[in-house]
């Protein structure tokens, strides 16, 4: 049988396990005076037994597998011809690897090498009696578990706690992958970076100002020892963040505040969906938008009024990408908006203020921690963003603080710097991990903070 | 059912009759009600403040308020008492227009504040709330501080010169409010902080920052202490040199001794209107008589 096959036999025998322990609980309520003699319900009894039937079979199927090619290859090693195994082990297991590939169709009598044929078949055999011995384990274990818990049933049985614990090991295993792939993915942009601050020294790279990453590929090439400022970057990522709230700020909350405060239901009911259509536009639809229409329309109208802006410019990637993280803002300000209680307007109306006094004064400051939340979240995104960028805003890594300009951003470079192909180890690649651990570091302070501010508002105001 | 009873003490009415018919109390209520057909006492006095006149009110479809006459005089408590969910919320609100605040709310009959029309459509309501100022019945500080919640009003009505002005006005209220001496040290943390019968004294402070002509108040006692309690009451009199004060209550106590002149509305219905005294010793319909000796509601 195979691993899938065996894993769906261990989950029907856990069903039929439940059932039978459910069954048997009642069974055991009934001699003993009704359902509410028993500690635990019929119900965790049977999760009982269908764990107890489930979980070890579970353990021995991942144990076995995690030992069984060492175990095959310890046994069959006999069967490697004398004359591979005398060139090394790398030799060894790179005709054990031949050998695997011929035998994955689990037929071997037609290749015409004898030692080849030999181990080939061996293989097989081993694979085949493992694979039996799994099977009959594996059903052995779970009709025992099965069985010793079914046993233990009994009007005391402290079922529900076991149950409880199961449940819990479960949630608290869920909430963890998510923590350690977080975790994993740190950890291995921090080797790599560490890697590239082996060969660029770290006050360089965050002091440095000027950012060329082309390093020599010969040794005799001349003129391109690379200089890994990050600070050009780092400005054009904060230029254009800036640009794009100063855009999605305003309008977003604007829209909030005509959604909540002022729209007929039948204008909102109609509004706020195409306002979060915005949010579903993907971003490469933006950059083109961006590349396309608003870049040569702001370089025609500063011709225009006699300004030169480039073809290429922060202002227009800013811009539009402002208009993407519309949505972020007055989406969520809009629902904390809406969650301000009615009694709060009704206070300030019967004192004698106008709607708009009311909106500004009493409706904004109780939502503020809201829409603070929500334009951070907006800010992260604009800081991440990398697709409008790489199509509108240019790969010059000018340090200038001039939006009609072109500018280029961490993201845009990390992109450019591991697209192609490219040596793994050079230091142009590594400082792409590199960027990225400063982005992560710059974003993660900013949630920081954000909380912080956050949460010091909460406390005053609730 | 008009009583054509001679005369009730006091004392009648700490023990209660045995009612001859024996009926429990919801039936007697279903064929009393039926028979309000208007409203006992006196609804008009001769120098009002406000006037209403066949006042309904509808939400939605359902009729809250049914033909609802009554003028609140100068100088004058009103005192509101009814079962819960009589309307007596819902009227208060009518008279500054704050069910305008919620959609399915549709008034009709007139109302006026001296003798000018409240559903007159030129009239702005934002004015009209500066003259009628409300509290409600669960306390709704804003999300500020303590001095910034009372001084929300006089701000936006310009009330002050400057901030000293400001700083008296604040202070002022508060004390009248019997607030001042809990918060003096606290005025800069936030008014949604306060415990819940500070937060009504919180909120009449606000109110009478800024010097309303008339004041609404649902319950706005409920919530406090003797003392506190006391002390409103204390203000409410205070105040009634100037103002005119429609006040909801479920304490008959309270009503007694703060207003001059009981309403008690059923159903939606205004029962019976009259001098404070004469409602409580010699209650003229059946209903009235039935809740103030607390048979039921
Ligand atoms: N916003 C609303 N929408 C619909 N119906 C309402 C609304 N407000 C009140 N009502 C209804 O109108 C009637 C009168 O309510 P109101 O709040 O005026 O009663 P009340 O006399 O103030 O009661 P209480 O003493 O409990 O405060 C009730 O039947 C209530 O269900
Ligand atoms: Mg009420």
């Amino acid at each position: 049988m195979s691993t899938s096959q065996l894993l769906i036999i261990a989950l029907v025998l856990a069903a039929l396990a439940f059932f039978a322990g459910r069954a048997r609980a009642w069974a055991v309520a009934g001699e003993s005076g009704g359902i509410r003699s028993l500690h635990s319900l019929p119900i965790h009894h049977g999760a009982m037994v269908a764990l107890w039937c489930l979980l070890p079979a579970l353990v021995v199927i991942v144990g076995w597998k995690l030992i069984e090619p060492a175990y095959i290859s310890a046994v069959v090693a006999d069967t490697v011809p004398a004359e591979v195994s005398a060139k090394g082990r790398q030799n060894v297991s790179l005709y054990r690897n031949e050998v695997e590939n011929l035998a994955a169709d689990g037929d071997v009598s037609d290749v015409t090498d004898e030692g080849k044929r030999l181990l080939g078949e061996r293989l097989i055999a081993q694979r085949s009696s493992s694979r039996i011995a799994l099977s009959l384990l594996v059903i052995a274990i779970a009709l025992g578990g099965a069985a010793f818990a079914y046993r233990k049933i009994a009007v005391p049985m402290r079922a529900r706690h076991s149950v409880e614990g199961a449940v819990r090991f479960l949630l608290v295993s869920s909430a963890s992958i998510a923590i350690l792939t977080t975790l994993g993915i740190v950890l291995s942009v921090l080797f790599e970076s560490m890697r590239f601050f082996q060969q660029v020294n770290f006050v360089e790279f965050v002091t440095g100002t000027s950012w060329s990453p082309q390093t020599a590929i010969r040794a005799d090439q001349i003129g391109s020892s690379g200089s890994f400022g990050a600070i050009p970057l780092f400005t054009g990522t904060l230029l254009i963040s800036a640009i794009a709230l100063l855009v999605a700020v305003p309008f977003g909350l604007m829209s909030a505040i005509y959604l909540a405060e002022y729209a007929s239901p039948r204008v909102r009911n109609i509004a706020k969906p195409l306002l979060e259509i915005l949010a579903g536009i993907p971003t490469v639809v933006y950059g083109f938008f961006a590349a396309l229409t608003v870049a040569p329309a702001m370089r025609d109208f500063g011709q225009m009024i006699g300004l030169s802006v480039s073809s290429e410019s922060a202002l227009a990637a800013g811009m539009v990408m402002g208009i993407m993280i519309i949505p972020f803002v007055s989406s969520l300000s809009d629902d904390v908006i809406t969650a301000v209680p009615q009694a709060m307007r009704d206070g300030s109306y019967a004192l004698g203020s106008t709607q708009s006094e009311t909106v500004r004064k009493v409706v904004i400051p109780a939502a503020l921690p809201g829409i603070v939340g929500g334009v951070l979240l907006a800010a992260s995104r604009a800081i991440g963003e990398t697709m409008i960028v790489v199509m509108a805003a240019g790969l010059a890594a000018n340090l200038t603080a001039n939006p009609l300009e072109a500018v280029t951003t961490v993201t845009v470079q990390i992109v450019t710097l591991l697209t192609g192909d490219q040596e793994f180890d050079s230091a142009k690649t590594l400082a792409a991990f590199a960027l990225g651990l400063m982005l992560f570091v710059v974003t993660l302070v900013l949630n920081v903070v954000a909380l912080y501010v956050v949460r010091r508002y909460r406390e005053q105001y609730e | 059912m008009i009583h054509s009873m001679s005369t009730t003490t006091i004392s009648d009415i700490l023990t209660p009759p045995v009612h001859p018919t024996g009926l429990n109390g919801e039936e007697q209520m279903d064929t009393a009600f039926d028979d309000i057909k208007g409203t006992v006492g006196t609804q008009t006095v001769d120098d009002p403040k406000m006037s209403a006149h066949g006042v309904d009110v509808f939400y939605g479809d359902k009729q809250a308020i049914f033909d609802v006459s009554l003028d609140i005089g100068n100088n004058e408590v009103i005192a509101m008492i009814g079962p819960s969910g009589c309307g007596k919320s819902t009227f208060l609100r009518c008279l500054n227009r704050m069910n305008d605040t919620i959609p399915t709310c549709r008034v009709s009959g007139s109302m006026s504040l001296d003798g000018q029309d409240l559903y007159d459509p030129s009239l702005d309501p934002v004015l009209l709330r500066a003259r009628v100022g409300m509290v409600f019945q669960k306390p709704n500080p804003f999300a500020k501080s303590i001095y910034d919640n009372v001084a929300y009003g006089p701000r936006i009505h310009g009330l002050a010169g400057n901030r000293a002005e400001l700083d008296d006005i604040v202070t002022e209220s508060l004390k009248r409010a019997g607030l001042f001496d809990e918060v003096k040290d606290r005025l800069d943390s936030p008014g949604t902080g306060l415990s819940g019968g500070q937060q009504q004294r919180l909120c009449i402070a606000r109110t009478i920052a800024v010097s309303p002509e008339v004041i609404l108040m649902d319950e706005p006692c409920s919530a406090l202490d003797p003392i506190a309690t006391a002390r409103i009451e204390e203000l409410i009199d205070e105040l009634r040199q100037n103002y005119a004060i429609a006040i909801v209550t479920h304490s008959m106590q309270q009503a007694a001794r703060v207003s001059q002149r009981t309403a008690y509305f059923h159903l939606g219905k205004l029962v019976e209107v009259d001098d404070t005294n004469s409602v409580f010793t010699n209650p003229q319909h059946e209903l009235t008589e039935n809740y103030i000796t607390g048979r039921f509601g």
